[in-house]
This record gives C-alpha cells, sequence and structure tokens, in this order.
C-alpha cells in the first residue's frame, strides 16, 4: 500500500475507534492495536506503539475538560501513580523482550475480559462507609458534586488498590492501552470511591502512565511517525466528537454492539496468534 | 481557616486551592495537546508532500530509524525539516504533557503546604524522568 492511501484509511480507522471508544466509555486503544494488526498486517509493536501515544492524547484531552467539572480527585490520582507508573516500566520492558505471539495472546484474553467488565453493572452506594485510617492519613476522602450539592466519600482498602494499580499499569506498559477499565475496577470496586470520580481520575491517571512506558517505546524503535501520525489524529478528532454528542447520543446499543466487537477481536487475535502470524 | 474540597488546611487562603489547581492543570493539558497535533499535522503535510507515493512496510518490525528514537535526533531531524522528524518532535511533546503536568502539580502541592503530596508527586516525576532519560 502507498503512503498516502495507507494514512488516510488508518486515520479514518482510527477516527471510528476513537468515537466509539468515547461514546461507550470503552476507549478507544483497545480495539486499535486489533485494527492495525488484524486489518492491516501492521506488526504488533509498531501498532502498541501508535496505540500508546493515541493513548496519552485521548486520555489529556479528556481530563482537560473533567477536572474543570471537579470530580476528578487528583490526590487519589497522584498517590495511586506511583504504582501505574512502576508498573508501566515493568510492562514496557516486558514488551521488549516477549515473544509478539504471547503479547498478542495476552492482549486478546485483555480485550475479552473488559468486554465482561463494561457490561456488568455499575455500582450504586447509598449508604456512607466509615472512614478508613490509612486514607484518611492520606487525606484520600473527598466529594463530589450531585443534584443536592456536593456528596462525601470515604476511600477503603488503600493497599489493595495501590496492588491492582501496579498490575493496571503492568498491562498498560505491555499492551499500549490506558488499561482504563482496571483503574476503574481497582477504584470502584475495591477502594469504594464513586463511579463517577472512579472513571475520571483513572481518566486523568492514564496519560502519566503512558507516558512512563513512552520513553522506554521510542528508544526501542516501537513509535514510528508514518504510523503514529494518521493513529494520534485520528483518534484525537474521534474522542473529541465523542465527548461532544455524547450527552445527546444513547449509547445502551452502541456498548453492546462494541462489546461483541470486542470479544470477537479478541477471539481473533488468539486464534492468529495460535494458529498464524505474530 | 480556608479549607480545600476534602477539608484539607489551605496556608494561603484564595489563593491556591485544589479547584485552582485543578484549573491550571486542565489548560496545561489542553494546550498540550493542541500545540503537540499542530506540530504533528505541519508533519502530516510535509511528510505526505514528499513521499505519497512511498510504498509502506509496517508488517516486518524492523524498528524506527535510529535518529528519531532520541531527543536529539529528532531536533535535528525536525530543524532540518523532515516530516518524519516534525511528526516525531510533536509525539516528543505529546508524551511531554503529562511530565509536565506532573511537576506542575509538585508546584502546586507545596504551595498549598501539602509536603506529603509534593513528596509523592516527585516520586512519580523521577519515575517518569527515568524513563525518559534513555531518549535524551
Amino acid at each position: 500500500m502507498k503512503v498516502l492511501e495507507f494514512t488516510a484509511l488508518v486515520w479514518l480507522g482510527s477516527f471510528i475507534a476513537g468515537l466509539i471508544g468515547s461514546l461507550t466509555g470503552l476507549g478507544g486503544g483497545v480495539i486499535l492495536v486489533p485494527f492495525l494488526t488484524l486489518v492491516f498486517k501492521v506488526d504488533i509493536r509498531y501498532a502498541i506503539g501508535a496505540s500508546l501515544v493515541s493513548v496519552i492524547a485521548t486520555s489529556s484531552g479528556a481530563a482537560a475538560a473533567y477536572v474543570r467539572e471537579g470530580f476528578t480527585n487528583i490526590r487519589i490520582g497522584m498517590f495511586l501513580e506511583m504504582a501505574t507508573t512502576v508498573g508501566a516500566l515493568v510492562g514496557a520492558y516486558l514488551t521488549a523482550s516477549a515473544p509478539s505471539k504471547l503479547i498478542a495472546i495476552i492482549f486478546g484474553v485483555v480485550l475479552i475480559l473488559s468486554a465482561y467488565l463494561a457490561r456488568k453493572p455499575r455500582s450504586q452506594r447509598e449508604r456512607q462507609l466509615p472512614m478508613d485510617r490509612l486514607a484518611t492519613r492520606l487525606r484520600m476522602n473527598g466529594s463530589f458534586p450531585d443534584l443536592s450539592g456536593s456528596r462525601a466519600y470515604n476511600v477503603q482498602k488503600v493497599p489493595t488498590g495501590f496492588s491492582l494499580m501496579f498490575g493496571a499499569g503492568v498491562l498498560s506498559g505491555l499492551l499500549g492501552i490506558g488499561s482504563g477499565a482496571a483503574k476503574v475496577l481497582a477504584m470502584d470496586r475495591t477502594m469504594k470511591i464513586p463511579f463517577k470520580v472512579s472513571t475520571t481520575t483513572s481518566n486523568f491517571m492514564i496519560g502519566v502512565t503512558a507516558a512512563a512506558s513512552a520513553g522506554v517505546y521510542l528508544h526501542r524503535g516501537y513509535i514510528d511517525p508514518g504510523l503514529a501520525m494518521p493513529v494520534m489524529l485520528g483518534v484525537l478528532a474521534g474522542s473529541l466528537l465523542g465527548a461532544r454528542i455524547l450527552t445527546k447520543a444513547d449509547t445502551k446499543w452502541l456498548r453492546i454492539v462494541f462489546s461483541m466487537v470486542i470479544v470477537i477481536l479478541g477471539l481473533e487475535m488468539i486464534y492468529d496468534a495460535l494458529l498464524r502470524r505474530f | 481557616m480556608m479549607r480545600s474540597y476534602d477539608g484539607f488546611e489551605i496556608r494561603n487562603p484564595g489563593q491556591w486551592t485544589d479547584r485552582r489547581v485543578e484549573q491550571i492543570v486542565g489548560k496545561l493539558l489542553r494546550v498540550g495537546v493542541g500545540l503537540s497535533a499542530l506540530v504533528i499535522l505541519t508533519g502530516a503535510a510535509v511528510y505526505l508532500l514528499r513521499h505519497a507515493s512511498d510504498a509502506t512496510n509496517y508488517r516486518v518490525f524492523h524498528q524506527t530509524q535510529p535518529e528519531l528514537r532520541h531527543v536529539r535526533g529528532i531536533a535535528k531531524s525536525a530543524l532540518a525539516l523532515e516530516g518524519r522528524g516534525i511528526i516525531q518532535l510533536g509525539l516528543l511533546l505529546l508524551i511531554a504533557t503529562p511530565v509536565a503536568r506532573v511537576a506542575f502539580s509538585i508546584f502546586g502541592f507545596l504551595e498549598e503546604g501539602d509536603m506529603m503530596y509534593a513528596v509523592f508527586t516527585a516520586i512519580v516525576l523521577a519515575i517518569l524522568l527515568f524513563s525518559l532519560n534513555a531518549t535524551v
């Protein structure tokens, strides 16, 4: 394929990935890598490099809007980033030494798991939880705006959450994804942080986590400008448009369809890795 | 006594509240992403004008050329107005955006008198710089 044609098609595909990713809240990065490897036959290391860069763009773009709304808890985010960035470094070094076949299989499994997690209903907590000693000492408890003005929350199980965040960081560095689903899981389910605070704080952390592996990726030659350019510009444009129309769109069916697409892509990646390429 | 939204005491009332820091962080992120997108678009124009009909080869991994894998080489290539170098410079700006956000947050926490979080943030910054150190 010629450069112009390749750039245009990859841009279009990335635009759609970014749009659907932001409409469904599942993130575009998770389908970018299968899209690039399965459709365009791009080597998985180039695909991971381009995906990681686009993750930084969308996370930073969206975080800029979210921090102003007052849901993001910067202290929780910054504390947990100590775990995600170390994890991301470990993940990035693993990617450099693990065989592509193995990375493709792990990617497939993560795709299927994230589709499953996205189908589960979000947790609802009406009752105020007791104050946790460590969380209080770390000044993590906060409040967020709601209909009645503002609602306070008490963070739980900080050490478990911190360890899970290390794992989320490893996945991010290993696969070039934001691993937002894993981050939200750790904050919402384990640390009992309200869902909206979890998602916006997760998004806030994704860019920093990705930046920790980006240095390693760049140095190892995973980030190719000819590929990263249409991917970054496409995903950014798509996710910005998605954020704009999000309030008007009914995303229930889109989420279901997109979850199924993710499962199929995951199975395809595992199948390909076991029987054919990578 | 002024308190920030999570009940923590603020030493400089009204000057450096969490909200104020958040607003600056938001602006920083927007400017960083916008600027990098502009640089990448410029590089894309140069790259496409010169290489539109070249063949692509991403099927086989052979690493990006060595000079586009570290800061000095990228700066040199971008100054020579090579499309791929300009794109890579834009990508560097993008990677630097969250790093700048973290660096600014240290300052924000210090201004609030929150030493504990200033230290946590400095640790995160050190990890990021360790990763980027390989590319200098």
